[in-house]
């Protein structure tokens, strides 16, 4: 069975570590704060400016002033701080934020990735994504494996406008956990009855596969 | 040395067409309302709008779009305006993205005085094209100008007479290094009170950076996307 988002999402949360600093974008990356384990040390940055993003806020407790990235609605954690725009990203340049996870359309097997522009069909901005690809230790994308019309996402090249180049460390999808290597995509994980052959064949870029490729444990 | 002015329209005086404007705000957070209706009631044209976001449809810098008040924006995420999209695929607006973290320190080089910065944003991108870049340390950066701007318009949560500004949670954003970065900067605060009433350890904008001030009026604070819990 491929995953669903929260399973992705769920996936994703295994790589975090006691007293890390994580910046989640928007759409599948935003779920993984739902998964952190309990009695883990992870200080959520939103790039808007602050350190320390907790849950949604209860109903009638929403605070215009206090919102993410992705401008939901949030609240705040013991601990927490606010700060501006330069200072988010100059954290972020800095190298102080230890994890990156964000979405993509197009990922190439070089860690090159695509996720701000659709040339003459969609023009939404890079926002914060070229800062981040830029500049942070560890990037995990969270995408679907392909894309609507069922041709991969994960390329040779990307074909879209790219956002950075040579950054993206691990992919987590529906079907697989990759690593970015010199040699290409390196295949980890399979998602839970998913063959290694589906995942080669929906692997449009240069795809390393050794041994037995064990499955997820969600 | 008189900076408070009664509202937004004696406040955006001067404010010419064709003029360079920041505007402060991420999303419809921290957004200079007042400021904002008042370019809109004077139906000030060709601007060239640095903000991190175009508003939505019909609030925020949306309510310029929608009168074709604007002729340049400069931003980093647009994505939650169909009539901006519109404008930017059949050329009607001219448009720079810029990722969010140059936008911010473009702003903050100009308010340090600093001609231009370098970052490694952008780089490989199409965003890197026609730019001077400079190896540091074995990595590659982007020389980014420091903006040049005739006007910054911010909204604080406190001001003070003196031009002191306090800003509230996440509305900070974008809004005091804009405010650090105008020739003239015009502040709207949601409460104006007598210098000396603020506590100087507090102040995020000293008031040499802010040229005018007034107390806005009748906030909405529009929420884009309203994310609950349900109450256990």
């Amino acid at each position: 069975m491929a995953l669903d988002k929260n399973q992705i999402a769920k996936r994703i949360a295994q790589e975090l570590q006691d007293g890390y600093y994580v910046n989640l974008g928007i759409g599948i990356p935003t779920l993984v704060a739902n998964y952190i384990p309990a009695g883990m040390d992870v200080v959520l940055q939103s790039e808007n400016g602050l350190l320390g993003m907790g849950p949604f806020p209860f109903e009638g407790d929403e605070d215009p002033d206090l919102i993410n990235a992705g401008k939901q609605t949030i609240t705040t954690v013991p601990g927490s701080s606010f700060f501006d725009s330069a200072m988010s990203f100059g954290m972020i340049r800095a190298g102080k934020v230890d994890l990156t996870v964000l979405g993509a359309m197009e990922v190439s097997d070089q860690g090159d990735i695509a996720n701000w522009k659709i040339p003459g069909k969609m023009v939404k901005g890079m926002g914060g994504a070229m800062d981040l690809v830029a500049s942070a230790k560890n990037i995990i994308v969270a995408m679907m494996h392909t894309n609507p019309k069922g041709e991969s996402k994960l390329l040779p090249q990307c074909t879209l406008p790219l956002t950075g180049k040579c950054c993206v460390k691990k992919i987590v999808t529906e079907l697989a956990v990759l690593d970015v290597t010199p040699q290409g995509f390196k295949l980890l994980e399979r998602a839970p009855g998913i063959t290694t052959e589906e995942i080669i064949s929906k692997t449009a870029g240069k795809l390393v596969v050794e041994g037995e490729i064990p499955e997820m444990q969600l | 040395m008189k900076k408070v002015y009664d509202n937004a329209t004696d406040a955006i005086a001067g404010i010419a067409d064709g003029a360079v404007i920041m505007l402060g705000g991420f999303g419809l957070c921290g957004i200079p309302e007042n400021c904002i209706a008042a370019l809109v009631q004077k139906n000030i044209k060709q601007l060239t709008c640095i903000s991190n976001n175009a508003g939505v449809d019909d609030f925020g810098i949306g309510l310029m779009l929608q009168q074709k008040q604007v002729k340049k924006m400069i931003s980093s995420y647009v994505g939650e305006n169909a009539e901006f999209e519109r404008q930017l695929l059949s050329g009607e607006l001219e448009v720079e993205l810029i990722p969010q973290g140059t936008l911010a320190t473009r702003c903050m080089a100009a308010g340090y005085g600093m001609p231009a910065i370098y970052t490694p944003a952008g780089v490989g991108t199409e965003v890197a094209e026609g730019k001077e870049s400079r190896v540091f340390n074995g990595k590659e950066y982007l020389m980014e100008y420091a903006f040049d701007a005739d006007y910054a318009i911010v909204k604080a949560w406190k001001g003070d007479t003196a031009g002191n500004l306090i800003y509230k949670e996440a509305a900070r954003n974008f809004n005091p290094l804009m405010a650090m970065a105008g020739k003239i900067t015009i502040a709207e605060v949601e409460e104006l009170v007598p210098e000396g009433t603020l506590d100087p350890n507090q102040i995020h904008t000293p008031g040499i950076y802010v040229h005018r001030i007034f107390q806005g009026v009748d906030y909405q604070k529009r929420i884009e996307q309203r994310t609950v819990r349900t109450r256990p």
